[in-house]
């Protein structure tokens, strides 16, 4: 009892790293013995998961107020939807394909020397029959095409002439690879070739008809032996759309056409039936322009619609996101920065800190596990929060009758883990900035400010597009990209905005950037922590 | 008997009398911890200087290229930074309470001025006067940017964007609104702040409640509830104010708009004056 009490303390700090684990139990038991933060975090979860019910469960009604025109199929109204591709995406499946069936392996090679079209002329909102003058939409396309079957969402891979972006090879609705550029004319003709080997089927394009270029070679897995190839036509909808100031869009929407004249056809490999069909190939059965003629060796092939990823922000879309299911973020967000930034000014408003800093006067080493257990906190609330959020939101809208554009599982985890990530890296941004400031309402209101005013500035304000993809690339709203749930397609023509779901920077480049803000302050708290008397 | 109802009776007439002498001393006590922190002051800068920033910026980045029609409401979008400065104010008025809540302080005050509504009416008073000169200030600013601005960036008077000015009947009315919006949303966080209490918590509520509308209202598309969110939600609502055109399209009036943010500040104080007589401090 006498003797030896010196270092009491001893065995106590060598059960965990240096009594680091000690410190994470110390600031664990303090956050849970609060009862106004566990509510908050309850809270959290709470408005995160009911706000994105309430969107999915008010967009029922989307259907009647669409106004988006004869020209795309699969509305999602009436229990239509759009087809689904091999990746999982909702896609366009609309074209007219003249086509044989080919056995095996085999080639078709053709020559291309004319695109033109009709585009409607200037109202297409105006009642009675549409008007129409020459012209093409940017991504008019015609081509050669191998197909799993006629099933709209079926497997693909062609190569095509495009209107203003040269020789493509797409396949799989997705993947979209340049070839010869420049646009195709009796003067330059198009030699385009697709060649079927097992499962890989490889694209050529040529200028003369003699040097051959490779576009490229695709494998589409599970290809049956027997498959439809052949040339086709499409021409997505003629879409005019002007964003207005203060957030909204207005779209016009009528079909187009387009017309391409092939020749010099060619074939290899077996090709059983001998004559050519003409289908229009399309989810709702067939009802769009298209048609073709064939005389002495010349087709005149006439299509529209697409073969290509439908995404949200198209003029006339309907239905709902999963972004648009995870708006609940911004208030779930709101609550854990409260917390969050408390869980070290209460300290300092009850003069708890200087305990805390005797008992450990490594002083970011409280800081520390602070940061880790509340950004361990907000990622468990977030996560259930945003699971909630998505499974539900989209159960509650399929109930409605409403549409819900799918998502790839991948992508979907990447958006719920990534909210979760989001929403913890802020908590640690608050805390820092709680550290910093010491006062809860001028911590709590900074914070808020710059990771939620960006976004309602740059998503629902009248700023211009530019201006609004600066906001979100260069502040912590930037990170909101990781619940983008579509890519940008080039070969798809959108308002690709954040109000319809996309963000300027990938998304977890997006997510960097609030880290590094994260980690900015987390620095300057340190050194404030250690300089500063508590 | 009759020698206590005599000493209730002076009491009960000098009720008047008290009630102005009253709330004059709860207004010299609000004042002098008003002017002798440093926090309001700088507070009251920040929200000039954020207004001003944030309109400049948003002026500067809109252009209108020539050859096109451009649809911008050009003096809704120089007071922008309306939407930032709010921000600043509800800080204010939420340290305006919490911050005596936080230190105890509000023991002493409420000991000293057994009348606790006149306490929140002096703070009311205190905290919408010196929010409605430093809204002055920042309107005015941004005002005086949009009008050095707009006109280089294609805005000009021959293209029907004549040069902003608030001898203009609409501007003047969205400039003094905006004036306005800033102390109705200082009344209504002092008022969420009375409720809650704890500052951090009642800046929370605050700002969820302003700036979660936009957002909300973004992906809404059902027309029936967007039409809800635009005409009661306190921001939506209230900057509405702004609007200098297409006012027949707009969901409430400008000054309806104004009037359901006043409805929503009212009662906020009225719960929160209240809660402030009913419970414990």
């Amino acid at each position: 009892m006498t003797a030896g009490t010196v270092t009491p303390y001893q065995p106590d700090q060598q059960t965990g790293r240096d009594g680091f684990a000690q410190l994470l139990r110390a600031e664990w038991t303090k956050f849970r013995t609060v009862r106004g933060w566990i509510i908050g975090t309850v809270v959290a979860v709470m408005v995160m998961a009911g706000l994105g019910l309430f969107t999915a469960g008010v967009s029922s009604s989307s259907c009647q107020s669409a106004s988006g025109g004869p020209a795309r199929s699969g509305q999602g109204c009436g229990g239509t939807i759009y087809p689904v591709g091999p990746g999982g995406e909702p896609v366009t499946d609309s074209f007219y394909f003249v086509r044989q069936p080919l056995a095996g392996n085999g080639s078709i090679t053709v020559r291309t020397t004319s695109l033109t079209g009709l585009l409607p002329s200037s109202n297409p909102a105006a009642q009675g029959p549409i008007d129409t003058r020459p012209g093409l939409v940017p991504w008019a396309k015609a081509g050669l095409i191998i197909k799993d079957g006629t099933t709209p969402g079926s497997a693909y891979a062609s190569i095509m002439v495009t209107s203003d972006h040269g020789v493509r090879l797409q396949d799989n609705y997705t993947s979209d690879t340049p070839g010869l550029p420049g646009a195709v004319s009796a003067a330059s003709p198009r030699w385009l070739r697709l060649t079927r080997s097992g499962d890989t089927i490889t694209g050529y394009d040529s200028a003369d008809g003699t040097h051959w270029t490779q576009v490229g070679a695709v494998r589409l897995a599970g290809l049956p032996s027997t498959v439809q190839a052949g040339m086709f036509a499409a021409s997505p909808a003629w879409q005019q759309i002007s964003q207005n100031f203060g957030g909204g869009e207005n779209g016009m929407v009528a079909p187009s056409q387009d017309t391409a004249v092939f020749d010099q056809l060619s074939r290899s490999g077996t090709w059983p039936a001998g004559a050519w069909t003409g289908d229009y190939i399309d989810a709702d059965g067939g009802s769009g322009i298209g048609g073709f003629h064939q005389a002495s060796g010349r087709f005149t092939v006439t299509g529209s619609g697409d073969i290509a990823p439908v995404v949200p922000g198209q003029a006339g879309d309907v239905g709902t996101t999963v972004t648009q299911h995870l708006i609940g973020t911004f208030a779930g967000l709101i609550a854990v920065i409260v917390v969050a930034t408390m869980f070290i000014t209460a300290e300092y408003r009850r003069g708890l800190i200087r305990v805390t800093l005797t008992a450990s006067p490594r002083r970011e080493r409280v800081l520390a596990a602070k940061a880790i257990v509340i950004g361990s906190v907000a990622f468990v609330a977030g996560l259930v929060a945003a699971a909630a959020a998505v499974i539900f939101a989209a159960q509650l809208a399929h109930a409605r009758g409403s549409y819900v554009y799918p998502v790839p599982w991948p992508t979907e985890l990447r958006m719920v883990v990534g909210t979760a990530a989001l929403i913890a890296v802020t908590a640690v941004l608050a805390i820092a900035l709680g550290t910093v400031l010491r006062r809860s309402a001028a911590a709590v209101t900074l914070v808020i400010v710059v990771i939620v005013l960006p976004y309602i500035l740059g998503a629902a304000s009248v700023l211009p597009v530019g201006a609004s993809d600066w906001l979100l690339r260069i502040t912590p709203a930037a990170a909101f990209a990781v619940q983008q749930a579509t890519p940008q397609y080039q070969q798809v023509t959108a308002i690709y905005s954040p109000n319809s779901g996309f963000f300027p920077l990938a998304p977890w480049a997006g997510f960097a950037v609030l880290c590094g803000y994260a980690a900015l302050a987390l620095g300057l708290a340190v050194v404030l922590l250690r300089r500063r008397d508590a | 008997m009759s020698q206590a109802v005599h000493a209730g009776q002076p009491g009960l007439s000098g009720a008047g009398r008290l009630d102005m002498t009253g709330l004059r001393d709860a207004l010299h006590a609000e004042w002098t911890k008003l002017r002798t922190v440093a926090a309001p002051a700088w507070l009251l800068a920040g929200t000039i200087v954020a207004t001003v920033a944030v309109s400049t910026a948003a002026t500067a980045a809109v252009r209108c290229p020539s050859g096109t029609g451009c649809p911008v409401d050009t003096t809704k979008l120089s007071l922008t930074g309306i939407q930032a400065g709010q921000a600043i104010v509800a800080v204010l008025a939420v340290l305006a309470i919490s911050g005596e809540y936080s230190t105890g302080m509000i023991r002493i005050t409420l000991a000293a001025m057994p009348r606790r509504s006149a306490v929140l009416a002096a703070k009311a008073i205190l905290v919408a006067g010196l929010v409605l000169a430093a809204g002055a200030i920042a309107v005015g600013g941004s005002v005086l940017a949009g009008r050095i601005l707009l006109p280089g960036h294609g805005f000009t008077a021959a293209r029907g964007f004549p040069l902003e000015s608030l001898a203009d009947g609409p501007t003047l009315r969205a400039a003094a609104g905006s004036v306005l919006y800033l102390a109705l949303i200082a009344l209504l966080s002092l008022g969420i702040a009375t409720l809650v209490r704890e500052s951090a918590a009642a800046i929370g509520v605050v700002l969820g409640l302003l700036y979660l509308s936009p957002i909300i209202l973004g992906v809404v598309t059902d027309p029936v509830w967007s039409h809800r969110l635009e005409r009661y939600a306190p921001m939506s609502a209230g900057l509405t104010i702004q609007d200098t055109t297409g006012l027949r399209s707009l969901p409430i009036s400008p000054w309806g708009g104004l009037g359901m943010l006043a409805a929503w500040a009212a009662a906020a104080l009225l719960a929160g004056g209240l809660l402030l007589r009913w419970r414990d401090a």
